[in-house]
């Protein structure tokens, strides 16, 4: 008998559980399922995960700080390089305290604020107050940082040219660079890629007097401590003349003569003996090592300055390369006079 | 004027009921549901092609010039042995960014958007003109075709970088990608400018004209108003670079010398003389520019009003958002000269530009804040849309911050057209406006589909690609301030960047990490149009027009007559002037075409 009934019971719990689930289906509007619209538990899970992403990004953030700003370059090379330096590092500790600050607030407020059951948004449509505070902060900000910039700018691109000036005319065509100097005259010869004939590869006008005594060289070797004031010239397409370790950078435009200034401060020995430098090459070297696609002599990398493109060339563009060596006044002296010049070059 | 043009779209959807035939409904459609489909569908398909060359790419930056069968598959003679071609590099980033700028992100989230919500909410029965609008979409198809078509030309498609900088894109001598790839790649944008003109003057002349009744300027939802200074910042600037085209066709083809002058290629001295690339640049980025605001304005307004919706708040500072808007939108046409501090103009220039620049973060500053402000005490409702709203913000602040240091013509002396742009300019535009546009897409794809997508999968896509592209673009900072520049085929050739080898390794597997997680989405979204939930009318319980339109999609939009407007579209969580409880009891929203109750109090829209 109890089994009967407890049968009975069950039977008809059943019956109405599936009573209740059908009133509740036809309560609903015969079109509506907003099962795929997030509810309470939806909100509950996302926005700790909101939490939880914030957290990975300051990981990723304090880790890429921590394992990759030895990459930045080293001290800079040439004279109004500390002065980029310090403005780049004010502008990533302002960039940085803003991204840290913003940041915070945007996934904190993802996750405090995920929504609730019974949980009532507040109508807040505006405050002037607040949206002055936030438009004059950047404005004060901004301003200080560009008049700072321009300052710095102003001056690195009028280089005071002086009679101790090195003019040198830095050439670029697909995919290399020549250096010309001026030679004991000072002063460059003429040129146009319509005089480029034979071994005249830089369409130097040999009819210009001035240009007997220039010479031309695959490497460009600078004197230490003397502004260079360097003319760009391409025979081809745009290039750019990207010189890093110096913080500078101009491109080469056919057609026209482009011009950018700096003044070498660090010898290429120099640079090679700081703990940067030493540091760096250690490790190059030890990468280097393991590779058993290179010679001998390649796995014992060397630091030395260098000029390379930056602006797409063509189809080598990656390995558009020249070689810098900043030197002593008497050694710069020398290493110029053991060179050929166009004269020379020419007549033979 | 408008209001005649009105009554008779009005007689005009009450009198005919025809059956469409198919090629009318789906193909040659002037009916902007469709056509924004129609763009949507196109746009996909060529993110999904820009996506998968950037990974051909990365995958030679990790490994340089290791062996993959996959590029002999897809490269052919460009990828013997499997080895990628320097060219084929080229030619592959010069094409992915082509695609991503104007054909996702431009046409895949500019036309789908415009087209789709414009007419809806404002409550619009059809865009201006219908025609106008077919034929914009059938001309960026065209385009889209002949773009791809010059992939498989035999001298290879264009590889001058995106901007396509002559005398390079100008001689073939110079590479072998500008010659029948180049001629394709321009025929195909002129017809995308021609394309993109026509769609962004529809927008224009439909928001100012038919608006519905009540809808006044400050009444507009944010994403509005967001497209309609999109298509006049189009206008103004995308004409320009048709004029640069043009130019450039005409150096290429007819021995004009706008370009080039001084060149000696291949043992030859050309005849051109007296042009300058540098006019070029000018050209392009009075374009170029503008253009990053035309990807990102879209996004944001998309954004604007997903946050609002789904924090059932109002957006903060609604006035402030319209004034950056137009504030970004001025200022977008006068700083082109910040991509050209190191082009050879003058220096005083590039202060000039400094300047300019420089403002423009105020307004994008203010919005940020107003995001943030409208998260603030709301009751945020989850949606993979607003995950995607939230994403673009963090996005938006990340690469903008860096905009900083980059609108610095001093500080862009030694970054300029290093790995640091190409992490700056992805994070703001690329990565902010992909998530503009897939937070459009959860948000609108009930009104698009009748339908709704699974949201468990885009929770997945989401997180996935939230923490993908910051793996990809975080450390790409970082190699790019060791003088790692853009570009190059491979590192190898200078022993200095061994050391970040190791960092391209990384990024490559977080980008392969954030394109597997577009798979989830691509799945969700076919698989939901078929089989999808069926969608409630208003499933986000929103307030703009669109969601009071019928789920079905029918000619004209609404049935009878069209909605009035009696509010602006953020009335969420409003509460009654006794503040017992919301205006609408037991309701947080209160629709657009509500008209005002008697216990509320009014607002200045």
């Amino acid at each position: 008998m109890t089994v009967f009934l407890i049968i009975i019971v069950v039977a008809l719990l059943g019956v109405t559980l599936w009573q209740i689930s059908k009133i509740l289906e036809l309560s609903k509007p015969a079109d509506a399922d907003d099962s795929q619209v997030a509810d309470n538990k939806d909100n509950n899970t996302q926005g700790k995960i909101m939490l939880a992403f914030m957290v990975f990004f300051y990981l990723l953030m304090g880790y890429s700080f921590w394992n990759y700003s030895k990459f930045y370059l080293p001290e800079a090379s040439a004279s109004h390089g500390a002065d980029y330096d310090r403005l780049m590092f004010i502008s990533i500790g302002i960039i940085m305290v803003v991204q840290v600050f913003t940041q915070a607030l945007l996934h904190w407020f993802s996750y405090k604020y995920r929504g609730k059951k019974g949980q009532k948004a507040l109508f807040y449509a505006d405050n002037d107050k607040l949206e002055f505070i936030w438009t004059i902060i950047p404005v004060v900000v901004l301003a200080g940082l560009i008049i700072y910039g321009l300052f710095s700018w102003s001056e690195i691109m009028n280089p005071e040219e002086t009679e101790d000036t090195l003019v040198v005319e830095v050439y670029a065509y697909q995919f290399d660079w020549r250096a010309r100097y001026a030679g004991k005259d000072g002063t460059l010869g003429k040129a146009n890629v319509r005089f480029i004939e034979g071994v005249n590869q830089l369409g130097v006008d040999e009819s210009d007097p001035y240009a007997a005594d220039d010479i031309i060289t695959n490497e460009l070797h600078l004197p230490v401590n003397r502004s260079v004031l360097f003319k760009f010239r391409s025979q081809d397409v745009l290039h750019s003349a990207y010189f890093p370790h110096f913080r500078a950078q101009m491109n080469v435009v056919p057609g026209m003569i482009t011009e950018f200034g700096f003044t070498p401060t660090t010898t290429t020995k120099e640079i090679r003996n700081t703990d940067y430098m030493v540091d760096k090459v250690s490790t190059i070297n030890d990468i280097r090592s393991g590779r058993e696609d290179l010679d001998d002599d390649e796995r014992n990398y060397e630091f030395d300055y260098y000029l390379l493109c930056n602006k797409i060339c063509g189809v080598s563009h990656y390995n558009m390369q020249m070689k810098i060596v900043v030197e002593e006044e008497e050694e710069f002296q020398e290493w110029l006079s053991e060179q050929q010049t166009f004269g020379e070059l020419m007549n033979n | 004027m408008s209001a005649v043009t009105q009554a008779h779209v009005e007689d005009h959807s009450h009198d005919h009921h025809h059956e469409q035939s198919f090629i009318e409904k789906y193909i040659f459609s002037t009916d902007h549901k469709m056509i924004a489909k129609q763009y949507l569908i196109t746009g996909l398909i060529m993110g999904f092609i820009g996506i998968a060359m950037s990974l051909l790419f990365r995958m030679q930056l990790a490994w340089p010039e290791k062996s993959f069968w996959i590029f002999e598959a897809l490269l052919g003679k460009f990828g013997t042995d499997g080895v990628m071609d320097p060219g084929a590099y080229l030619a592959l980033v010069t094409i992915h960014g082509t695609i991503m700028v104007f054909f996702v992100l431009t046409a895949g989230l500019s036309g789908t958007f415009s087209n789709l919500l414009i007419p809806l909410q404002i409550g619009a029965r059809d865009m201006a003109s219908g025609f106008l609008n077919m034929l914009s979409y059938w001309l960026f198809f065209i385009s889209s075709v002949i773009m791809l078509s010059s992939l498989f030309v035999e001298s290879g498609p264009a590889s001058a970088g995106w901007t396509v900088y002559p005398p390079l894109s100008a001689l073939p001598e110079a590479i072998s990608g500008s010659g029948m790839g180049m001629t394709l790649w321009l025929i195909s944008m002129a017809i995308f400018i021609a394309s993109s003109l026509l769609g962004s003057l529809n927008y224009i002349v439909t928001v100012l004209n038919l608006r519905t009744e009540g809808m006044s300027m400050t009444r507009l939802p944010l994403t509005i108003w967001a497209f309609f200074v999109t298509a006049i910042i189009g206008t103004v600037s995308f004409p320009v670079l048709l004029s640069a085209a043009l130019l450039l066709i005409m150096d290429r083809s007819f021995g004009t010398s706008f370009f080039l002058s001084d060149i000696y290629i291949q043992g030859e001295v050309l005849s051109h003389q007296g042009g300058s690339p540098v006019l070029y640049e000018h050209l392009f980025w009075f374009l170029g520019h503008p253009e990053v605001y035309i990807v990102l304005l879209p996004a944001l307004g998309i954004t604007s009003e997903v946050i609002a919706t789904n924090a059932r708040k109002p957006i903060f500072g609604y006035r402030a958002m319209v004034a950056s808007i137009l504030a970004i939108a001025f200022l977008s046409t006068i700083v082109w000269g910040h991509h050209m501090f190191v082009s050879g103009m003058n220096p005083f220039l590039g202060s000039v530009f400094t300047f300019t620049t420089l403002l423009i973060a105020i307004p994008s500053a203010v919005k940020a804040f107003n995001y943030i402000t409208t998260l603030w005490k709301g009751n945020l409702q989850m949606n993979p849309g607003m995950l995607f709203s939230i994403g673009l913000v963090s996005t938006f602040i990340t690469g903008g911050l860096t905009g900083i240091i980059l609108g610095d013509s001093t500080l862009d002396i030694n970054v300029h057209d290093t790995y640091f742009v190409v992490a700056h300019f992805h994070l703001v535009m690329g990565i902010s406006a992909l998530y503009g546009l897939f937070a459009g897409v959860y948000h609108w794809f009930p009104k698009m589909f009748g339908k709704m997508m699974n949201k468990n999968l885009g929770y997945i896509h989401f997180w996935i690609t939230a923490v993908g592209a910051y793996g990809v673009f975080f450390p790409m900072h970082f190699i790019g301030m060791a003088g790692l520049p853009r570009r190059y085929y491979t590192n190898t050739a200078f022993p200095y960047f061994d050391d970040l080898a190791d960092v391209n390794v990384l990024i490559t597997l977080f980008a392969f990490l954030t394109a597997f997680a577009q798979l989830f989405f691509i799945y969700n979204f076919v698989h939901s149009i078929f089989y999808g939930k069926k969608a409630p009318k208003n499933p986000w319980r929103a307030n703009t027009l669109e969601w009071t339109a019928p789920v079905e999609h029918i000619h004209g939009n609404w049935y009878g007559e069209l909605p009035k407007v009696y509010r602006w579209a953020y009335d969420y969580s409003k509460m009654n002037k006794d503040e017992t409880d919301y205006v609408i009891p037991g309701q947080d929203f209160i629709p657009q075409n509500v008209p005002l109750h008697d216990n509320e109090e009014e607002l200045n829209h």
